[in-house]
């Protein structure tokens, strides 16, 4: 019996207790995301947001929850009801399951395997099923056409994030995230993350990810103007609340992701005193939420673009450039014999 | 050359950067907000809301059953009964506005020779039935002794140009 304790059920306690540790700060982390988005755009269309709930509008999200919870569920009478059930929970838990490898600070990852990179690429892409499935189960045009544009917008430019993540893995000679953030701490601090030797990668990136979370000016799959509200036109309640978690919680992963690969990760910018004094969790937060801002900033700003144009942006452009890139990458690294061991 | 410079600009992102640049300099401008219904926004003298109808000042009301204004009225939302008091003087003894019907048009009070009906100042009266928007006399009356210092203040500020 004890030895049952200590070899099984004691460390699945311990994962469990893991895996809510992470699960919880995201999901509020994600509901002040939407106060944060809302926040940002009001002031840049000179109006102030929610400021009524709470101080500052600080209940806003937990507000919205509730109205969300109390809504009834409708279900179409031509939907598939099983798959139109299973669509948010897919999009929901592949968004949650990614978390698993993402390293917040030097070994506070759940699951720090060495192929942590190709584990978030099959989840990423494993979200496009969320999609098509809601699309095809609500058995209606506007979310069947919108799922459809998701899922080839995010297949284009999964490739081009594949390049871009292939010269940073070229830099840094493993597949594992925190080795990634490893490679690139140095005397130098901000000047050695990798955004600064790949800039246009990382330009090149963070369009994609704006593109592969369906985010302004990439949002053609929910365009309201073509669409209604894309795939998730015909969910409400607790349903569209989960494609709704899972979008955000997309949008936070890729920052996260970004954040790995581009800026140091858990790193701080200067590596001397008050800096490093600081934790690398919170660090890594402040990062991915810059990043956000700047995913929010572009929505304030662009206006949508054409489906034809984000195809041609995709395929011609960044695609291109991206594969340029990596032989660009590789043929410095072993012309400089710097190719890492 | 023209394609290669125009290529090259795009790529640089160079219109991109400036449009984000607009938008962040936006965010440190004063906010336009008006913080309804804490902070209500300024109103004109000549603003038609809610109707009210007046009294003189010693209490008597000023509606003489004329039935200018429902004649005036284009949505046809007015219907006035009026029948001589006992001491003899025009009075209404229905005075009713559908203001389901009403487009606050102020036709009824430019039609007023006694400035009897008048559009006041107020526009926060949503209801939550259909029926309570049906106002009779009464409602009017009490309407007119409610708003009676804001009505006339903005009958004075609009006189010079009536």
């Amino acid at each position: 019996m004890v030895e049952f304790w200590n070899s099984y059920l004691l460390p699945t306690v311990i994962i469990l207790a893991q895996i809510l540790a992470i699960v919880v700060p995201m999901l509020i982390a994600m509901a002040y995301l939407t106060l944060y988005e809302r926040k940002v755009m009001g002031a840049m269309q000179l109006r102030k947001g929610p400021n009524v709930v709470g101080l500052f509008g600080m209940l806003q999200p937990f507000a919205d929850g509730a109205k969300l919870f109390f809504k009834e569920t409708i279900i179409p009478t031509g939907a598939n009801k099983f798959l139109f059930l299973l669509a948010p929970m897919i999009t929901f838990f592949l968004a949650l399951i990614a978390w698993a490898v993402i390293p917040f600070d030097d070994g506070w990852v759940l699951a720090d395997i060495n192929v942590g990179i190709l584990y978030l690429f099959a989840i990423s892409s494993l979200g496009v099923y969320g999609i098509i499935i809601s699309g095809w189960a609500s058995n209606s045009r506007y979310p069947f056409l919108g799922a459809l544009r998701s899922a080839a917008q995010m297949v284009s430019y999964e490739v081009s994030i594949g390049f871009v993540i292939i010269t940073v893995l070229l830099c840094v000679g493993s597949l594992n995230l925190s080795e990634i953030v490893r490679a690139q701490s140095g005397d130098l601090g901000i000047l050695n993350w990798y955004f600064i030797p790949l800039f246009p990668m990382f330009i090149i990136f963070f369009v994609s990810i704006l593109a592969e979370t369906n985010r302004h000016p990439f949002d053609l799959p929910e365009s309201e103007a073509e669409l209604v509200a894309g795939y998730q036109t015909e969910y409400s309640s607790m349903a569209f609340a989960l494609f709704f978690l899972g979008e955000y919680m997309n949008m936070i992963l890729m920052c996260a992701l970004c954040t790995i690969l581009f800026l140091g990760g858990w790193l701080p910018p200067v590596d001397i005193a008050p800096f490093n004094w600081i934790p690398g969790v919170i660090w890594f937060g402040i990062k991915v939420a810059a990043l956000l801002f700047v995913f929010i900033w572009v929505r304030a700003t662009l206006p949508r673009y054409r489906y034809d144009q984000l195809m041609r942006l995709g395929w011609k452009v960044f695609l291109p450039i991206s594969l340029f890139w990596v032989v660009v990458t590789a043929g410095f690294l072993v012309a400089f014999d710097m190719v890492p061991a | 050359m023209g394609l290669i410079d125009k290529q090259a600009r795009s790529l640089l992102l160079g219109e991109i950067v400036q449009g984000m640049a607009k938008t962040f300099s936006y965010m440190f401008k004063n906010k336009a907000t008006v913080n309804y219904p804490y902070e209500k926004g300024p109103l004109s003298p000549r603003f038609r809301g809610e109707h009210a109808l007046r009294r003189y000042s010693n209490g008597e009301e000023r509606c003489i059953a004329c039935k200018l204004c429902e004649a005036a009225c284009p949505a046809l939302a007015i219907t006035i009964d009026a029948e001589p008091r006992e001491d003899g003087s025009r009075r209404t003894t229905r005075y009713d506005i559908d203001m389901t019907k009403c487009i606050y048009c102020g036709f009824c009070q430019e039609a007023c020779p006694v400035d009897a009906i008048v559009e006041g100042p107020n526009f926060e009266f949503a209801t939550e039935t259909r029926e309570e928007l049906f106002y009779d006399k009464d409602k009017l009356l009490a309407n007119g002794d409610r708003w009676e210092q804001e009505i006339a203040q903005n009958l004075n500020a609009d006189t010079p140009y009536r």
